[in-house]
């Protein structure tokens, strides 16, 4: 009875649902019948992590409204705890399935860890300290990568900072290796993967944000004060939001690098950070919908801006400063509603 | 309800009578005090509340009004003295822990979830009784939906305290002023206090809408049996529902007890009106 008049933003969100599944669809059948460039097919998997980076990010900055810089910290961590979870797993699981399965739940499980143990010290800090902060750690996770060595032989795992110190036996494996990365990752990770990681993401924050945990975390953010006068636990809720942010980073982290051979940790660098701040705030705020949608035409754009060869970035800076104010700025939408070029001069006064 | 009530220039005593009143405190405060540097805000702060007593708390701006509300939620940490709740010390408490001991208040200005919808702004404030846990919520499973359930139609209930049933599905920040103090209050009581603190409900109210906020202040408290303590600059309001007055002028207690005897304090005719000059 209750399901017959959906309110808006539950429509709003079968809404993301399904076009999520048609663009599936539609993108399976076209790779399936050889309709995609090579270009764009590579690039699938990726648009698949960035858009669960972004829908997680949106999580703490749109529905938490903390800005966090050092999302990509996240990916990272569980890039790395993932490929080594799915490279160790490599002998006992046969299928690939499963082994990405594997590898994305560990990923996040360990992000997750790392994302609630970081989350107890930055969110004490508010607004432009807290974003700073959250820059450090992701720096920190990098340079942590950068210096670890894991590798693994048949006494089990060998953990090793600074130098390679983990003595493998005959036969082991170095999987991490430092500044190095991870080399010989198998492939293991495809497009219906990271399209079933996108609508479990897509599940899991629509349904956390419409529960009484969604609610007392948006209540933080709009006031805190009153929040905390009608019994919620600020720590509580915002430690939850930042924690399940980190965990789908981690599986999107997981997702990524096993679409590549070598990974190193410097691709989860300040910029990638930066990257997905840009495909939340392009795509609105608090906005799943808008999220994905910057997230997919932004990861395509600098491969689409190809032809223009030396100007790309120049050309996809342009893009994105205009998309930026045809969307989000009230002046300039004004501005372009009416095209009256004399009216822009009086408003920018004030 | 007799039909003079609208007539609100006739300060009188409650509409229940005395005795029907619970006097055994909710709250006691004993000495409370607060120091912002060298500035006594709230200084010697005495009052006790009894368990469904509707009392005012007046005087001239700047006196401390809000100072004491925000003592009592704890947003400041007292000084001196001791805040008793129902016989236990909130001493060690935060405001979350205030709160969910029963004290429950709305904001001079303002503070509601704007984002959220009405109905969520009330279902948020239930979060304490709710019990089912993040997982649930992902997975929706039947405890969901059964909490859910529970708090939506509660929700609704609460509303319609106010008539507001028919905004539930608004922005709570698109709501007309007087519906987001309303809402506030709503907010408020569905954290199930046993003391409700109202910060000036009838500010920017019309007569109309005052006389109507009475009714209801008058309403929750009858039906929900609980203590209610406000600051209101509305004389009318404060003389005719408060069974007790407290005056406060420069942090200090200038004077206490009835409308009627408050009115004829000289202290309070002073404070408000400045001093006789000699004739």
């Amino acid at each position: 009875m209750k399901s017959i008049r959906l309110n808006k933003t539950t429509r709003k969100n079968y809404l993301t649902y399904g076009l999520v599944i048609v663009a599936y669809v539609i993108l399976q059948l076209m790779s399936s019948s050889g309709a995609t460039t090579s270009t764009l097919q590579g690039m699938l998997v990726p648009i698949c992590a960035y858009v669960v980076m972004a829908i997680s990010l949106n999580l703490t900055v749109g529905i938490l409204g903390e800005l966090s810089l050092g999302h990509a910290g996240f990916m990272s961590v569980g890039a790395f705890t993932g490929v080594t979870a799915a490279i160790a797993a490599g002998n006992a699981i046969p299928s690939a399935a499963i082994r990405l399965i594997v590898g994305m739940v560990v990923g996040a499980l360990f992000a997750a860890v790392i994302g609630f143990l970081i989350g107890i010290p930055v969110l004490r800090l508010r607004g432009d300290y807290l974003a700073i902060v959250t820059l450090a750690f992701g720096e920190i996770i990098k340079g942590i990568f950068n210096n670890l060595f894991v590798g693994i032989d048949s006494r089990g795992l060998h953990i090793s900072l600074l130098s390679d110190k983990t003595n493998l036996a005959e036969g082991g494996k170095l999987i991490i290796g430092g500044p190095m990365g991870i080399g010989s990752i198998p492939k293991i990770s495809t497009f219906t993967g990271g399209a079933i990681l996108i609508m479990i993401t897509l599940i899991i924050v629509f349904h956390l944000v419409n529960s009484r945990a969604g609610r007392a975390i948006m209540a933080v953010r709009d006031n805190r004060i009153a929040a905390e006068s009608i019994g919620i636990n600020i720590t509580k809720y915002k430690l939850m939001a930042f924690t399940v942010s980190a965990a789908l980073a981690g599986a999107a982290g997981s997702l990524f690098a096993m679409n590549y051979t070598t990974i190193v940790a410097n691709k989860f660098d300040f910029n990638t950070s930066i990257l997905i701040l840009v495909f939340v705030v392009l795509g609105g705020l608090g906005n799943m919908l808008g999220s994905i949608i910057a997230a997919a035409a932004l990861t395509i754009l600098p491969e689409a801006l190809r032809q223009f060869s030396d100007y790309r970035m120049l050309v996809y800076a342009i893009v994105l400063i205009l998309v930026m104010l045809a969307t989000n700025n009230d002046t300039f939408k004004a501005f372009l509603a009416k095209f009256k070029p004399g009216k822009k001069k009086k408003e920018e006064v004030s | 309800m007799s039909s003079d009530s609208k007539l609100i220039s006739i300060p009188s005593k409650s509409m229940i009578p005395e005795r029907d009143i619970d006097k055994t405190p909710i709250l006691e405060c004993v000495n409370l005090g607060i120091n912002f540097g060298g500035l006594k805000a709230v200084d010697n702060f005495d009052l006790s509340i009894g368990r469904t007593e509707i009392a005012g708390l007046i005087g001239p701006n700047g006196a401390g009004k809000t100072t004491v509300f925000n003592l009592l939620t704890k947003v400041y940490q007292p000084t001196t003295g001791t805040i008793l709740l129902d016989g236990k010390d909130t001493h060690s408490m935060n405001t979350m822990q205030v709160n969910r001991a029963g004290i429950a208040r709305t904001f001079q200005n303002i503070r509601l979830f704007n984002a959220l919808s009405v109905e969520d702004n009330v279902k948020t404030a239930m979060n304490n009784q709710m019990k089912y846990n993040m997982w649930s919520g992902i997975f929706r499973l039947p405890r969901y939906w059964k909490e859910e359930r529970i708090a939506h139609e509660r929700a609704l209930e609460l509303l319609s305290i106010f008539n507001m049933e028919g905004m539930a599905n608004m922005k709570a920040g698109s709501l007309p002023y007087g519906a987001q103090r309303r809402l506030e209050i709503v907010r408020a009581l569905a954290t199930n206090p046993s003391l409700l603190l109202l910060d000036e409900p009838a500010a920017g109210m019309n007569p109309s809408e005052t006389a109507e906020l009475m009714e209801n202040i008058r309403k929750i408290r009858d039906t929900f049996q609980i203590a209610i303590l406000l600051i209101e600059h509305d004389m009318n309001l404060v003389m005719n529902i408060c069974e007790g007055i407290c005056v406060l002028n420069f942090g200090r207690i200038i004077a206490k007890g009835t409308p009627e005897d408050v009115q004829k304090n000289p202290a309070v005719i002073e404070a408000y009106l400045g001093k006789k000059k000699e004739a």
